[in-house]
C-alpha cells in the first residue's frame, strides 16, 4: 500500500512555556522539538501497512523530525518549507492537500491532533479538500481489501466505523505502540531521500492578538496530615469552596 | 443583525448536556441564536434549548442521521449555513463535535477555531481565547472568516437560563449515502461516566502502587453518588495500570470539573497542563514537595491508603 503520514514538529510536552517579546508567540529559546505525539502513532501505523512518505510542513529545523520517521523505518520524506506555521488550520491544511493531490494513496495519515495548537483539524480539512472519506482518533484499525473498520473513543463508549479506501484516518493513542528508532535505522536514514519544498502560506483568516500565561491558581493551603485531616478537608470543601 | 448558529448534539434521541452549553456559548456573540441538530426523528430535549436562549430549535431529520453520520451531518449543516448568513456556526469540541466541525468548515471554505473558553464580538470580528500547548498558555485571536466556525472546550460555558422564544422546527433533509458510516456504538459499562463529563474527577498515579489498588479510587467515585469518574496519570495509562480514555493530562484529556482530586499524583507539567483549569484541585501525596501541591487548592499530606477510604467514608455520610 502506498502511504502518506502527515507530521509536525512541536515543543516537547515536558516544555515550561516561555512567551517571546512580541507577545504573541512561543519563545522557542532553549525549547526541546519532538515529533508530536500522536503522530508517532500514524507514523507507525503506516510502517505496518505499507510504504510511507513522511511529510511535514514547516521550518529547516522540521527534517530533524522527518529524518527521525525515516529512522523509524519510513522510505522517504518531503518537507514542506516555511518559517511561519499558519495560524489558521485552514492555510496549513490547503498547502498539504496541494501536495498530497500529486501522488495517489492508499492511506493518509495524521495524529489526532497536535499538542502544540490543539486545534484537531488538519486531518479532516485535508481529508475535505482531496474528497477522501475520513475517520478521527481511530484507536484501533482493521483492514480487509479495500474496507477498513476503524474504533474511535467517543464520551462514554467506542464508535465503530466502517470506511472505504483510500482514506484518511487520524491516528489516537492506543492505536499501536510506536517503535523507537534504531542505531541502524538512524544510519540508514541519513541516505534516505528528503525533497525540501519552500512554500508560501496565504495569510487566513485568523489574527493573533497575544499569547498569555494562564492565570495564577491563587496560592492552596496544605490543610494536614494522615486521616486526621480529612474531617477538615471536608469542612473546607462544603463551606469555603462549596463543591459538596 | 448577527445570528449565531449553535449546532446541538444528540444521541439516542436525546439532547445531550453540551448542547445547553453551546447555547449558552453562543449567546456571548450577542444577536439572535438559533440551534440546529441533525437527528432522525424527534429529539428530547430540544424544547429545553429556549430556556437557555434559543430564539429557534430545526431539526434537520434523514433516516441516515439514527446515528452520527459524519458525512451526511456535514453536508446537511454546510447547507443550512449557506442558505442562512450566520456570521458564526458554534459546535462543542466533544469527540462528535471535533470529528464534525472542521468536516462543515471545510466544505464553506473556512478552518475551525478549535476549543474556545471565551468568545466575544468585536466589531464585525470575533475575538476567542483558546488554551494551547495544553493550557499553559492562552491564545487570543481574532477571526475574520465569514463565517467563524468555532467549537467550545466542554465543561466551561455554564449552561444559563434565558428564556427565548425557542420555536420549534423540523427539516427534512435530503443527503447522499455517507462512505463512512458508523456500524455500531459500544457502550461503556453502565455507570461509568467519561472523565470529560464528570463533575468529580479522581485521578491516580504511581502512588497507586498497583492497578487492583484504584479500587479506592473507584468507591471514592461511587460515593459522589453518579457525579464522579476516575482519571489516571500518564505513568499508569502506559505501564498498562488504566485505559487511555481515563488519562488526564497533555497526551490525554484535558479536563475542567467542579472538583478534581489528585491521589498519588507528583505532578508532572504535561499532567498540570491537563487539569489545571479545575475550579477546585485537592491533592493526596505522600510527598509534601510533590509539584501537585504547587497548584492544589487544599492538599493533604500522608499514606493515601488511610486517607481516601476515610474520606469516602465522610462524602457516603454527606451523600447518604
Amino acid at each position: 500500500m502506498k502511504i502518506a503520514v502527515c507530521i509536525k514538529r512541536v515543543p516537547d510536552s515536558e516544555t515550561r512555556v516561555k512567551i517571546a517579546a512580541d507577545g504573541k508567540s512561543l519563545d522557542e529559546a532553549g525549547v526541546k522539538f519532538v515529533m508530536n505525539p500522536y503522530d508517532e502513532f500514524a507514523v507507525e501505523e503506516g510502517l505496518r501497512r505499507g510504504e510511507v512518505t513522511v511529510l511535514s510542513l514547516g521550518p529547516a529545523a522540521a527534517q530533524e523530525t522527518i529524518r527521525t520517521a525515516l529512522a523509524m523505518g519510513a522510505d522517504r520524506g518531503i518537507l514542506l518549507q516555511t518559517d511561519k506555521i499558519p495560524a489558521d488550520s485552514f492555510e496549513t491544511a490547503r498547502i498539504i492537500a496541494a501536495e498530497l493531490k500529486t501522488a495517489s494513496w492508499d492511506l493518509i495519515f495524521f495524529g489526532r491532533m497536535a499538542i502544540d495548537d490543539y486545534s484537531h483539524q488538519v486531518g479532516p480539512l485535508v481529508a475535505e479538500l482531496l474528497g477522501l472519506p475520513c475517520v478521527t482518533a481511530v484507536s484501533h484499525l482493521d483492514i480487509d481489501g479495500t474496507t477498513g473498520v476503524a474504533e474511535r473513543e467517543i464520551e462514554g463508549g467506542i464508535e465503530v466505523v466502517e470506511f472505504p479506501l483510500p482514506a484518511v484516518l487520524t491516528a489516537d493513542k492506543g492505536l499501536n505502540e510506536p517503535r523507537y528508532p534504531a542505531l541502524k535505522g538512524i544510519m540508514a536514514a541519513k541516505k534516505k531521500p528528503l525533497e525540501v519544498k519552500p512554500v508560501q502560506p496565504g495569510p487566513g483568516s485568523l489574527e493573533v492578538i497575544a499569547l498569555t500565561p494562564p492565570p495564577d491558581r491563587k496560592e492552596g493551603k496544605i490543610v494536614g496530615e494522615g486521616a486526621a485531616a480529612v474531617g477538615e478537608l471536608v469542612r473546607l470543601l462544603r463551606e469555603e469552596a462549596k463543591v459538596l | 443583525m448577527t445570528v449565531v448558529l449553535a449546532v446541538l448534539e444528540q444521541r439516542d434521541g436525546v439532547l445531550r448536556k453540551i448542547s445547553y452549553e453551546v447555547v449558552t456559548g453562543a449567546q456571548r456573540l450577542g444577536g439572535t441564536v438559533e440551534a440546529v441538530v441533525c437527528a432522525a426523528g424527534p429529539v428530547q430535549g430540544t424544547d429545553l434549548v429556549g430556556k437557555y436562549g434559543a430564539d429557534k430549535v430545526v431539526t434537520l431529520t434523514n433516516a441516515a442521521f439514527a446515528k452520527y453520520a459524519p458525512e451526511g451531518y456535514a453536508q446537511a449543516l454546510a447547507e443550512r449555513v449557506k442558505q442562512g448568513r450566520y456570521q458564526a456556526v458554534v459546535f462543542g469540541a466533544s469527540a462528535t463535535g471535533k470529528d464534525l466541525a472542521p468536516r462543515v468548515a471545510a466544505k464553506l471554505g473556512v478552518g475551525v477555531t478549535a476549543d474556545i473558553t471565551d468568545l466575544a464580538a468585536a466589531g464585525a470580528a470575533i475575538v476567542v481565547t483558546r488554551p494551547v500547548y495544553a493550557g499553559k498558555a492562552l491564545l487570543k485571536v481574532k477571526v475574520g472568516s465569514q463565517p467563524a466556525v468555532l467549537s467550545l472546550r466542554p465543561s466551561v460555558f455554564t449552561p444559563v437560563e434565558r428564556p427565548k422564544g425557542g420555536t420549534p422546527d423540523t427539516v427534512p433533509v435530503t443527503v447522499p449515502a455517507g462512505r463512512v458510516t458508523v456500524r455500531e456504538v459500544k457502550a461503556a459499562p453502565a455507570g461509568t461516566l467519561d472523565v470529560a463529563e464528570a463533575q468529580v474527577i479522581i485521578s491516580g498515579g504511581r502512588g497507586l502502587k498497583e492497578p487492583a489498588n484504584f479500587k479506592v479510587l473507584e468507591e471514592l467515585a461511587q460515593a459522589f453518588g453518579g457525579r464522579a469518574a476516575v482519571g489516571a496519570s500518564r505513568a499508569v495509562v502506559d505501564a498498562g495500570w488504566r485505559a487511555h480514555a481515563d488519562q488526564v493530562g497533555q497526551t490525554g484529556k484535558t479536563v475542567s470539573p467542579s472538583l478534581y482530586i489528585a491521589v498519588g499524583i507528583s505532578g508532572a507539567i504535561q499532567h498540570l497542563a491537563g487539569m489545571r483549569t479545575s475550579k477546585v484541585i485537592v491533592a493526596i501525596n505522600k510527598d509534601k514537595d510533590a509539584p501537585i501541591f504547587k497548584i492544589a487548592d487544599y492538599g493533604v499530606v500522608g499514606d493515601l491508603f488511610e486517607i481516601v477510604p476515610k474520606l469516602t467514608e465522610e462524602i457516603r455520610k454527606l451523600h447518604g
